[in-house]
């Protein structure tokens, strides 16, 4: 070959390569800087009103996030079967966020951009949160957030129906205060929302004069806890606080019982494991703890018809869980404020939202308009031999949102 | 002390399931030269035999005995199968079959979590497995020391199998010449496929050991499909004892890394350490005297 | 690798027909796509234009030069990081800290993120990283004259201790959540869709650019030397060249290519995270690759660009069933079609006179 067309075609790829990417650059040098918010293209003026279901229905989150799109599908059903939303029935589209963060971000920019729904319901971990947020902000859409979660966030376009920290950490910190505790170990996934958590924890239990006398991760995929428990075993904390993710939960509780830990030694407070995890555990937790905001063991009358309603669209014997009833009271919610504002449009909603309340299965619940939390109850139950949870200790009433812990002194967000 | 003990029983455990993988790999990558990415499932394929096995024999007593072999004969077929209608096709395209077996290992993940759910399901141990046992502070748990007894087990009928028996002889000559021992009258085709069979069934009993450490569920091979590979790769190709080594030592290390540090950082040290062992010495602890491996 | 399939192809390749297919995909994808369609739909390509720029490179490392780089989610992860850790840095503000620092940490930053307030070191850094890990990686490894195995199973097992490192250093790298929310892109607002068209060019450019290096590369002695390595090492090893260097050279362009798809993956994707280069990442890349054809031109491309459409597509109506389609097409192609599809065309052509298949001993 000769050394010319090499050289030549060279010369060609270097200089097509830069021509096409400064002409790229060039040609579309506007407004920077300047929030231009697209247009909403959400139609209003049908029989029907789209809103998005945004959940993973692959991947590995699936199994916990399709019981929130049943819940999603189940309260749907029962809006639009009583006259659906200022007169409009509810039509659905389901997307699959295929428990990938990048996938989830994907979907609802074409859930509100392409599909043009007037709200999104959905997502599970704060990873696929963090990845909807900017998505939904760019485009002032609005999403309904089903999940406990790690807090310090509040974004004018999610409303969030789980507990922030101050609903389920901080009442599980009271609830272990109010039992003497005096010795506390942390064990927890290597994620987000532990590694949030503990910080908090820490800090309040420095407060209540609680010891720390150990912290541990594992990888969130990690099934081996051996070590880690051998750690628990030789501090022999009167307390374990949980706050390990999904499925690596199973290796924990095995190596906790294995190696000769129980609720008569050093009991284990959960903040993941529900109704339905209880029982996938491979031992026997009767006599463990966990603090949610709602169990299936709630006596409300909404709560009475929310379970049946449930079993006998899916079966009797599927448990309800929290963010299950997070995620119906939801849509309900969302029907109350749009009825208030008398508008789908995101400001108005926005503009309504504050002290919107609905009775929800865990009790009622009401919106600040300042956050978009909800005020909610905390709860502590302990499992029985039925898998349910009996409530041993719960908060003096709904605890008002607080997701930045301002109203807490001992809590210092630069602090480790 | 301990402060020794503990990661050093705990290490050893792990090393015990990590070697039982291993086996299985030892024979079809180090022996057949085939790299079987799949492994991993068949690992879970076990670990999900186990699970049914309880269900279907409902004394746990029993059960896990019986899954052993029946381990062993699922992951083994599904082994066969693999061997028989791809692998055989693919001898002369050892990267291909990696990439292949890669699809397999998707495909048989995706079966499992539509055959029995996403979330994994729990074993329960026999009752002559509960319980622990003391040794200097630790409560090594009976279903840990079980590992390992099922390790030594595995690991000597594999070496009486290669060593004493006209089959395991059979193995050793197509390993090292194919031609010659097709000369010889050995059927080779018969040889890969009983020793995909036996490579992939020691897979099945690495699945009732990991079933019993930490229940099943759809995704456990692919925790143990890497760090299996690079025990084989460590110990030396074609060498049991290597391979027997290095699992130990990557389970003790990661053990004490993991005491000291954290578990994220621990599975990053050892990976990097695994890989600078092999920088230094590519042919891994015992050196191979067969041709066409370095 | 056998000797096989270097027919019509490969020919094709070195005259001005690649360039033609080059222009025809500019066409389309710099013309054509952006009039028909939405936003949405651009946004997606534009995401699977990033994959399709790692796609050309690992088609240069492993069709062109034998190597199976099963680790390339590293070098998209380098690249896309770099990026996203600038983005985060402008989007703070001078003098500021990304926000999860504040809420994950102390509100310290690390030193080593100080650099990429410098959009200029930021570009520069996503190219001169990866090719600096490639440099040392591949030399260590390759001068080792390691089997090719060992090889994609070591870069395999990068990839995992790539993404377990992200996930345990929550408080520098976001952690499992990796790094997201980026309003604006060189002090371009994000939201607009006129500057989302924008950044949707620039990766369909990068393709187009990396596409004529590798045509260029594949019509120079280079390439040819590369493609000599992959099929006779020996000889080449006999003829004075060195074949650690010819790989290693494929090894880092591959490397620089794919850390380019990562920088650009971070603003059309709005988020990189460990998913995004883990392991199962970097299979996916393969995945394309070998569908596309990993020797030809064109194929790693077309192949990444309908791996990345089948998934979006696929998972809409048939949530559950990807990862069937993902093994079935692993399966398929390879033991099939091991060239790819960009081979049926002139393995059609050519049907009639049969070429038997030799079975010869592993000597890859």
């Amino acid at each position: 070959m000769s050394t010319s067309r090499t050289r030549l075609a060279a010369s060609t790829a270097a200089a097509l390569a830069a021509a096409l990417v400064l002409s790229s650059c060039g040609g579309s040098k506007s407004d920077d800087g300047s929030a231009a918010a697209a247009d909403s293209c959400v139609d209003t003026s049908g029989d029907t009103i789209k809103l998005g279901f945004l959940n993973s229905t692959s991947g590995a989150m699936a199994i916990s996030e399709q019981t929130v799109r049943d819940s999603l599908l189940l309260a749907a059903k029962e809006i639009n079967a009583d006259g659906g939303i200022l007169g409009k029935q509810i039509e659905p589209v389901e997307e699959d966020g295929a428990s990938d963060p990048a996938v989830f971000a994907e979907k609802i920019g074409k859930l509100l951009t392409s599909d043009c729904v007037a709200a999104v319901f959905g997502g599970w971990t704060s990873a696929s949160r963090k990845a909807m947020l900017p998505v939904v902000e760019g485009s002032n859409g609005l999403l309904f957030y089903p999940v406990q979660y790690e807090g310090l966030e509040a974004s004018e376009n999610i409303y969030y129906t789980g507990a922030t920290t101050n609903q389920q950490i901080i009442p599980a910190m009271d609830f272990l205060a109010s039992k003497g505790v005096k010795t506390l170990f942390l064990a927890g996934s290597d994620y987000v929302f532990p590694r949030t958590a503990n910080k908090i924890i820490k800090q309040y239990a420095a407060e209540l004069g609680i010891e720390i006398v150990g912290e541990e991760y594992v990888p969130l995929d990690s099934d081996d806890w051996s070590t880690q428990v051998a750690k628990i075993v030789k501090a022999k904390p009167d307390f374990v606080f949980n706050t390990i993710n999904g499925s690596s939960n199973v290796g924990f509780i095995k190596a906790y019982y294995e190696q000769g830990l129980g609720p008569d030694t050093s009991p284990i407070i959960s903040v993941s494991i529900a109704e339905e995890e209880a029982p996938a555990m491979g031992k026997d937790v009767t006599g463990q703890f966990a603090a949610w905001n709602y169990f299936q063991s709630v006596e409300t009358p909404a709560n009475e018809a929310f379970i049946e309603a449930f079993q006998a669209e899916y079966g009797a014997d599927r448990p309800t869980s929290d963010p299950m009833e997070a995620a119906y009271t939801s849509l309900y919610l969302y029907k109350n404020i749009v009825e208030k504002a008398e508008s789908f449009d995101v400001d108005d909603v926005n503009a309504a939202s504050d002290g919107v309340s609905f009775d929800a299965p865990e009790g009622t619940v009401t919106i600040d308009g300042e956050n978009h939390h909800i005020a909610k109850t905390g709860l502590i139950g302990r499992i029985n031999a039925e898998n349910q949870f009996d409530v041993v200790w719960s908060s003096e009433g709904p605890i008002e949102p607080d997701p930045f812990l301002e109203g807490y002194d001992w809590w210092d967000p630069s602090a480790e | 002390m301990e402060s020794f003990t503990t990661p050093l029983l705990t290490g050893t455990s792990t090393g015990a399931i990590l070697l039982i993988a291993a086996l299985g790999l030892a024979l079809t990558f180090g022996q057949m030269g085939v790299i079987n990415m799949a492994h991993g499932e068949f690992l879970m394929a076990g670990a999900y035999t186990t699970y049914l096995t309880q269900q279907v024999v409902s004394s746990a007593d029993v059960s896990v005995l019986l899954a052993i072999p029946v381990a062993f004969l699922v992951a083994g077929l599904l082994g066969l199968a693999l061997e028989a209608g791809i692998i055989r096709w693919m001898y002369h395209r050892p990267l291909d079959t990696l990439l292949v077996t890669v699809g397999v290992g998707m495909v048989l993940q995706q079966l499992a979590k539509d055959l029995f759910g996403a979330q994994g399901d729990p074993v329960r141990e026999p009752g002559w497995l509960q319980g622990n046992l003391t040794v200097l502070g630790y409560h090594w748990p009976y279903t840990r020391m079980f590992t390992i007894v099922l390790a030594v087990v595995a690991l000597g009928g594999l070496a009486a199998l290669l060593k004493r028996t006209r089959f395991g002889r059979q193995i050793r000559a197509t390993v090292q010449n194919r031609d010659l021992a097709e000369t010889m009258g050995i059927s080779t085709r018969r040889v890969d496929r009983i020793t995909f069979f036996v490579g992939s069934g020691l897979a099945g009993v690495g699945g009732v050991a990991v079933a019993l450490a930490s229940g099943t569920n759809p995704t456990l091979g692919t925790s143990y499909i890497i760090p299996a590979f690079l025990v084989v790769v460590a110990g030396g190709l074609g060498q049991l004892r290597g391979t027997v080594l290095a699992a130990w030592l990557v389970g003790v290390v990661t053990a004490f890394l993991t005491d000291w540090f954290s578990g994220s950082t621990a599975q990053v040290i050892t990976f990097a350490l695994v890989v600078v062992f092999l920088q230094v010495r590519p042919q891994g602890l015992f050196t191979v005297r067969t041709r066409g491996l370095a | 690798m056998s000797a096989a399939r270097r027919t019509p192809l490969a020919t094709a390749l070195r005259g001005w027909g690649g360039l033609l297919g080059i222009a025809l995909l500019a066409l389309a994808l710099l013309v054509v796509a952006p009039a028909v369609l939405s936003d949405f739909r651009l946004g997606n390509l534009g995401k699977y234009c990033c994959w399709a720029i790692a796609a050309v490179g690992i088609g240069l490392a492993w069709g062109r030069g034998g190597m199976l780089v099963m680790g390339q989610g590293v070098f998209f992860g380098i690249g896309g990081y770099a990026m996203a850790m600038h983005l985060k840095l402008e989007a703070a503000g001078p003098g500021n800290v990304p926000d999860f620092m504040q809420l994950y940490g102390d509100g310290t930053m690390p030193g080593w993120w100080e650099p990429f307030r410098s959009g200029a070191f930021t570009l520069v850094a996503i190219v001169v990283l990866p090719a600096l890990v490639a440099l040392v990686l591949g030399y260590a490894i390759l001068k080792r004259r390691v089997r090719g195995a060992y090889f994609a199973i070591l870069n395999q097992a990068l990839a995992v201790t790539f993404a377990t490192l992200l996930v345990a250093t929550i408080k520098q790298t976001g952690g499992f959540n990796g790094l997201n929310s980026f309003p604006t892109f060189f002090g371009y607002n994000l939201y607009d869709p006129v500057n989302k068209q924008m950044i949707y060019s620039i990766a369909a450019g990068l393709l187009i650019a990396c596409l004529l290096v590798v045509w260029h590369l594949g019509r120079s002695r280079f390439g040819e030397l590369l493609v000599a390595t992959r099929d006779a090492e020996e000889r080449v090893r006999f003829l004075g060249h060195d074949p650690a260097n010819i790989k290693l050279v494929a090894f880092v362009a591959a490397a620089v290519m794919a850390s380019i798809g990562g920088a650009m993956f971070a603003p059309i994707a709005g988020i990189i995270s460990p998913s995004d280069v883990n392991a199962a990442a970097s299979i996916l890349l393969i995945a394309g690759v070998a569908l596309g054809g990993r020797a030809s031109l064109l194929g790693p491309a077309l192949g990444a660009i309908a791996v990345g459409y089948g998934q979006s597509a696929l998972s809409e109506s048939f949530p559950n069933h990807w990862s069937y389609f993902q093994g079935a097409l692993f399966i398929v192609v390879i033991l099939l079609i091991p060239a790819g599809l960009a081979s049926l065309p002139p393995r059609l052509w050519a049907a009639l006179p049969r070429r038997g298949r030799t079975r010869k001993a592993a000597t890859a």
